[in-house]
């Protein structure tokens, strides 16, 4: 979905985003202190302001992830205290939020153009068949995603706790026969002539 | 037109298909039959999805198991579930990744996208992410990405199976509207009546050729 269409950002090269991305990921890791973090936040929330994004959308982007950084917040915190762990789990969040800004505001064909380009440098890589693995990925994920949510579904409709095997065999035989069916499809839609 | 000739299948120890020749000439063929009867892989035969274990299947002169890509440029493929056919994350985006081997220019691309999208009335959603269309739209979808790359012939393997009423009616409709023939795979008999043939697998083999009217009653004779 790209939004903020009408925005700098949105109109910018996907090739300038991705290597702006880099470099602000990089600067973000590089960061020495918690209140430099926290700086680094407020103008996270700048640049989505100017892509025309509420503070709301950079927070739809990290929450995915909130478990993940409660835990490494806790662990941090018990092993190097509070300001590493703000310090380890801001980093990780604008960094995450981040590359959200830049799917919010880039179409994926043209951020698989970048790819398949840089791709082309890269000896013995078929660069138009890593493009496709990367857009696969992309597309399975809300794919993937339907199947765990009617798993789960299914299973509460039978009446079932929460049962790691009985949720994660089916997911992964649905998955496999999705990707068997996509490969077909693949194939009909004539990538490999 | 579309020649299958002494095909045998088998997928392990299982014969799918046993014996099956037929030629394919009119614009709206039918083919029916009970679940596991061969008609699914009879239908990927036509587009060389399937190569046979034995026989031959070629597309206007066009053999599938040696020139399969120029027969795939011919024979387009709408699979029942969308969501395994559709690539791309957005519509637009999908529709135009069938075309990306043409080397068309940005604004033609976009121009035969935008028409495509247009003439399936799917324009409002282009932009939208295609796993957030309905299950009528993602078959819409679906068949503009085929129908956009303009194939001579097009093969259907139960392409309204997971669709309501409205969404059923309004694929065949667009079907029905084709200029291109037009090979599909259904349960669903009413929808054939104005067929020009039906063909009725049974346990691997064609076991009636036949107007959908007849056809529909051998088949009906047939499981009941």
């Amino acid at each position: 979905m790209n939004l903020g269409d009408g925005s700098l950002i949105a109109r910018a090269p996907a090739s300038v985003k991705l290597a702006g991305l880099a470099l602000l990921a990089a600067g973000v890791l590089a960061l020495p202190s918690a209140p430099a973090v926290g700086l680094a936040g407020l103008g996270l929330l700048g640049l989505y302001a100017f892509a025309g994004l509420p503070p709301v959308v950079a927070w739809t982007q990290v929450r995915p992830l909130r478990w993940v950084l409660l835990v490494l917040f806790g662990f941090h915190a018990l092993t190097r205290g509070w300001e590493a762990a703000a310090m380890v789990t801001g980093k990780l969040a604008i960094t995450v939020a981040l590359a959200g800004l830049l799917t919010l505001t880039t179409k994926v064909s043209e951020l698989l153009e970048v790819i398949e380009r840089v791709m082309r440098r890269v000896p013995g890589v078929n660069a138009e068949r890593a493009a496709l693995v990367f857009t696969l990925a992309i597309r399975a994920i809300p794919v993937v995603a339907a199947l765990a949510a009617e798993i789960r579904d299914a299973q509460r409709a039978r009446g079932g706790g929460l049962d790691v095997r009985a949720y994660g065999v089916p997911l992964v035989v649905r998955s496999l026969r999705y990707s068997d069916a996509l490969g077909e499809a693949l194939v009909a839609r004539g990538v490999d002539d | 037109m579309i020649e299958v000739c002494d095909v045998t299948h088998s997928f392990g120890e299982r014969v799918v298909l046993r014996s099956v020749s037929v030629t394919l000439a009119e614009r709206r063929i039918a083919v029916i039959g009970a679940n596991g009867s061969g008609k699914s892989t009879f239908a990927r035969l036509l587009n060389g999805l399937v190569v046979p274990d034995a026989g031959r299947v070629s597309v206007h002169g066009a053999s599938t198991a040696h020139n399969a890509a120029a027969v795939r440029r011919m024979v387009g493929f709408v699979f029942t579930d969308p969501d395994a056919q559709i690539v791309m994350p957005t519509v637009a985006e999908d529709v135009a990744f069938g075309l990306r081997k043409r080397k068309l220019g940005k604004d033609k691309l976009e121009r035969m996208v935008a028409e495509a999208l247009e003439r399936m009335g799917l324009s409002d959603h282009a932009e939208h992410p295609a796993h957030l269309l309905s299950g009528g739209q993602k078959q819409l979808l679906a068949l503009t990405s085929v129908l956009v790359t303009e194939p001579r012939i097009l093969v259907c393997d139960e392409p309204t199976t997971l669709l309501d009423l409205p969404n059923t009616t309004r694929v065949l409709e667009l079907i029905a509207a084709l200029p291109q023939q037009v090979v599909m795979v259904t349960h669903d008999l009413p929808a054939i009546a104005g067929y020009d043939r039906a063909l009725v697998f049974h346990e691997g083999r064609l076991v009636a050729d036949d107007a959908p009217g007849p056809a529909v009653k051998f088949y009906q004779a047939l499981v009941t």
